[in-house]
C-alpha cells in the first residue's frame, strides 16, 4: 500500500500570484525513506503542511495511509508524526512532560506513555535530561526532543521538515542514524531538504520540486545516472605542451565522449555517461600520435547536486 | 488491528489538553494570582473603603461595588487569559502546534482554550469574594447565594473567554497592546461594575451604551444573586443575554481559531 499519495495537489495562497504547489503528484511506498528536494520556496513545506493537515489544499487529492487528509484530518493525525522545521516545543513543560503530554493528546494510556518516554529519551541520548527545562537546550538537543515527541504515539508515517538544517555535524549524523533506524522499524519517512548529500545518503527515492512542480522522481543514483555526461575524466599533460585544436578534435571524435571542455593549466575535461574503463582506451588511442604526454588523470562522478542544479537552474532567489 | 479501527480518543485527548493547561497554571499560581488580584483589590480598597471612610461615597456603596468587581474580574480574567496566550501561540512560540496535530478536532482544541479561560476567570472572580468581604467590612454575602454567584461568574467568565478568543485570533501580536487598551478600557467602564444599571435612567445615552456591553449583564446578574435588594436587571434576562452572547462569541472565536490554525 502507498503510505502517501498526492494527486494533482495544488495550493494557492490568497493574494499570491503563483500557486505554492502546482499540480504535484507522487506516491510514497510503505516503509520507504522519501525525500522532497528543492530550493527555498519550492513548495516543500507547503506540501508537508497539506499532508500533515495543517494547510487546506486548493485542489487535488492527498492521502496518508489511505485516508484523505482534507476530509478526515482527525483520523490522519493518528497515523502521522511531524518533526517541524522550527522549534515548537512546549517551553512551559519539561522535556519528559513534552513527550508525556504529546502521547496523552493522542490517547496513549498512562503506563504506556511513561514506558515509551523512558525508552525514547534513552534512545535519543537524553535520559539524563528528561526533567530539564527547554531554556538551555541546544538546537541539536531540541531536534532530538522533537523527534522523540513525534514518535511517542508510534506513527506509521513520519514527516521531517528540513531535519538537519542548522545542526552541528554530530547532531546531523545522529539524525541520519535515527532515520535509518526508523526505516528498519518499518516507519515510512518523508523528509524535505535542500541538502543534496543528505538526500543522496538517506533517501530511497527523491522527488525534485521547484516552483511547486515535480521535475524528477527516482532513486538518487538513478537520477545521477540519467544526467548526460554524469562522469568526468580530467586529463593533465606535460607542462608547456598544451593540447592544440587537433587534440581537441580527436577527443571530440571519440564516440563515448559527450563533451570536451578546456580547463585552466592546459587540462582537458571529458564528460561521459559510460564507465571510465570503457572510455579510457579510446581516449588514449585518440591522443596517440599527437606528440603529447599524459601526466595525470582524475575521474569524478557528478552528484545529486549537479542533477539539482541542472533541473532548477543556478540563479539565486 | 489498525489504530484507525479504534475509537478516536476524543474525550481523553480533550482531558489531556486541558490537563496540560491546568498543570502549567498550577506551577505559575503565584504569578497568576498576582495578575488577577492586584487591580481589583486596589479598586475595592480605594473606592469601597478609602472613599467611603472619607465620606465621598455612601456607606452602602460597597454592596454595589463588590458584585461588580467580582463580575469584572471573572469576565476580564477569562478574556485576558484566552486572548494573550493565543496571540503568542499563533505567532512566536507556535507551542500550540503539537495540540493542533493531535487527533482532536480543531474546534475542540479551540473549545478547550475557552473552557480553560473560563476556569481561570472563575478562579479570578471567586477569590475576590472572601477578599472583598474582608476589605469591605459592611458588605455581606448570604451562604445560600454562593452557588448562584458561582454560576453567574462561570457564565460571565465564559463570555469573557469567548470574546478573548475572538480578539486573540483576530489581532496580530504587534497590535495586541493597542487593542487591549482600546477594547478593555471601555469594556471595564461601561460594564455596570461600579454602578447599578437601572440607576442610569438619568443618563439614558450612557444607559444604552452600557446595555450593549455583555459585562453589564454579569455585574447585574451578580447583584441579583448577591444583593437582590439593590435594583437590578432581572436575573433571567441577564442569563439569557449572557447565554446568547457567549454562544455567538464562542462560535466566532472558534471560527477565527480555525482560520489561524489551518492555512
Amino acid at each position: 500500500m502507498n503510505a502517501v499519495e498526492v494527486e494533482n495537489l495544488t495550493k494557492k495562497y490568497p493574494g499570491a500570484p503563483q500557486p505554492a504547489v502546482d499540480s504535484l503528484s507522487f506516491r510514497v511506498n510503505s516503509g520507504e525513506v522519501f525525500g522532497v528536494l528543492g530550493p527555498n520556496g519550492a513548495g516543500k513545506t507547503t506540501t508537508v503542511g497539506v499532508l500533515t493537515t495543517r494547510m487546506r489544499p486548493t485542489g487535488g487529492l492527498a492521502r496518508v495511509g489511505g485516508v484523505d487528509v482534507a476530509k478526515e484530518p482527525t483520523r490522519v493525525r493518528r497515523l502521522l508524526g511531524v518533526v517541524p522545521q522550527r522549534n515548537n516545543l512546549d517551553r512551559s513543560l519539561s522535556i519528559r512532560q513534552n513527550l508525556l503530554f504529546h502521547a496523552a493528546y493522542h490517547g496513549v494510556r498512562r503506563a504506556e506513555r511513561r514506558r515509551r518516554a523512558g525508552e525514547l529519551l534513552e534512545r535519543m541520548g537524553l535520559a539524563e535530561r528528561g526533567d530539564d527545562w527547554l531554556d538551555n537546550v541546544s538546537g541539536g538537543q531540541a531536534q532530538r526532543v522533537m523527534i522523540a515527541r513525534a514518535l511517542m504515539h508510534e506513527p506509521r508515517v513520519l514527516f521531517m521538515d528540513e531535519p538537519s538544517t542548522g545542526l552541528d555535524p554530530q547532531s546531523r549524523i545522529f539524525v541520519h542514524a535515527c532515520v535509518r533506524e526508523l526505516k528498519e522499524r518499518g516507519v515510512t519517512v518523508v523528509l524535505t531538504t535542500h541538502q543534496m548529500e543528505e538526500a543522496a545518503k538517506l533517501c530511497d527515492r527523491v522527488a525534485i520540486v521547484d516552483r511547486g512542480r515535480l521535475l524528477a522522481l527516482d532513486a538518487p543514483a538513478a537520477l545521477v545516472r540519467e544526467l548526460p555526461g554524469s562522469t568526468t575524466l580530467t586529463l593533465s599533460f606535460e607542462p608547456g605542451r598544451a593540447p592544440d585544436e587537433d587534440v581537441d578534435a580527436a577527443l571530440t571524435a571519440v564516440e563515448t565522449v559527450e563533451r570536451v571542455e578546456a580547463m585552466p593549466g592546459g587540462r582537458v575535461r571529458l564528460y561521459t555517461s559510460r564507465e571510465p574503463g570503457e572510455v579510457l582506451p579510446a581516449v588514449l588511442k585518440a591522443l596517440a600520435g599527437h606528440g603529447i604526454a599524459l601526466t595525470g588523470l582524475d575521474v569524478a562522478r557528478l552528484g545529486l547536486e549537479d542533477v539539482f542544479l541542472r533541473l532548477t537552474g543556478r540563479e539565486l532567489r | 488491528m489498525s489504530v484507525l479501527d479504534e475509537r478516536p480518543p476524543t474525550a481523553r485527548a480533550f482531558a489531556a489538553v486541558l490537563g496540560r493547561d491546568l498543570v502549567v497554571t498550577g506551577r505559575e499560581l503565584p504569578a497568576f494570582l498576582a495578575q488577577v488580584l492586584l487591580q481589583p483589590l486596589f479598586i475595592l480598597f480605594v473606592f469601597g473603603k478609602v472613599l467611603a471612610d472619607l465620606g465621598y461615597v455612601g456607606g452602602g456603596f460597597g454592596d454595589v461595588l463588590l458584585p461588580g468587581v467580582i463580575a469584572l474580574n471573572a469576565f476580564v480574567g477569562g478574556l485576558q487569559n484566552t486572548a494573550l496566550p493565543l496571540t503568542l501561540d499563533f505567532s512566536f512560540s507556535r507551542e500550540i502546534e503539537d495540540r493542533l496535530l493531535s487527533p482532536l478536532p480543531t474546534r475542540l482544541v479551540a473549545m478547550e482554550k475557552i473552557v480553560f479561560g473560563t476556569i481561570r476567570g472563575v478562579v479570578a472572580g471567586a477569590v475576590m469574594i472572601p477578599l472583598g468581604l474582608l476589605i469591605l467590612q459592611d458588605a455581606t454575602l448570604a451562604p445560600a447565594s454562593l452557588l448562584p454567584a458561582l454560576a453567574v461568574m462561570a457564565l460571565g467568565a465564559f463570555v469573557g473567554s469567548a470574546v478573548g478568543m475572538v480578539v486573540g485570533t483576530a489581532v496580530s501580536p504587534r497590535g495586541i497592546n493597542v487593542v487591549f487598551t482600546v477594547v478593555l478600557t471601555p469594556l471595564m467602564f461601561t460594564g455596570a461594575t461600579q454602578f447599578p444599571w437601572p440607576g442610569l435612567d438619568r443618563l439614558p445615552w450612557f444607559q444604552i451604551v452600557c446595555a450593549v456591553n455583555p459585562l453589564t449583564y454579569v455585574s447585574e446578574g451578580m447583584r441579583a444573586v448577591m444583593v437582590p435588594r439593590i435594583p437590578h436587571i432581572p436575573l433571567w434576562l441577564c442569563l439569557l443575554v449572557l447565554a446568547v452572547a457567549g454562544a455567538v462569541a464562542a462560535e466566532a472565536g472558534m471560527r477565527g481559531f480555525g482560520r489561524r490554525a489551518v492555512d
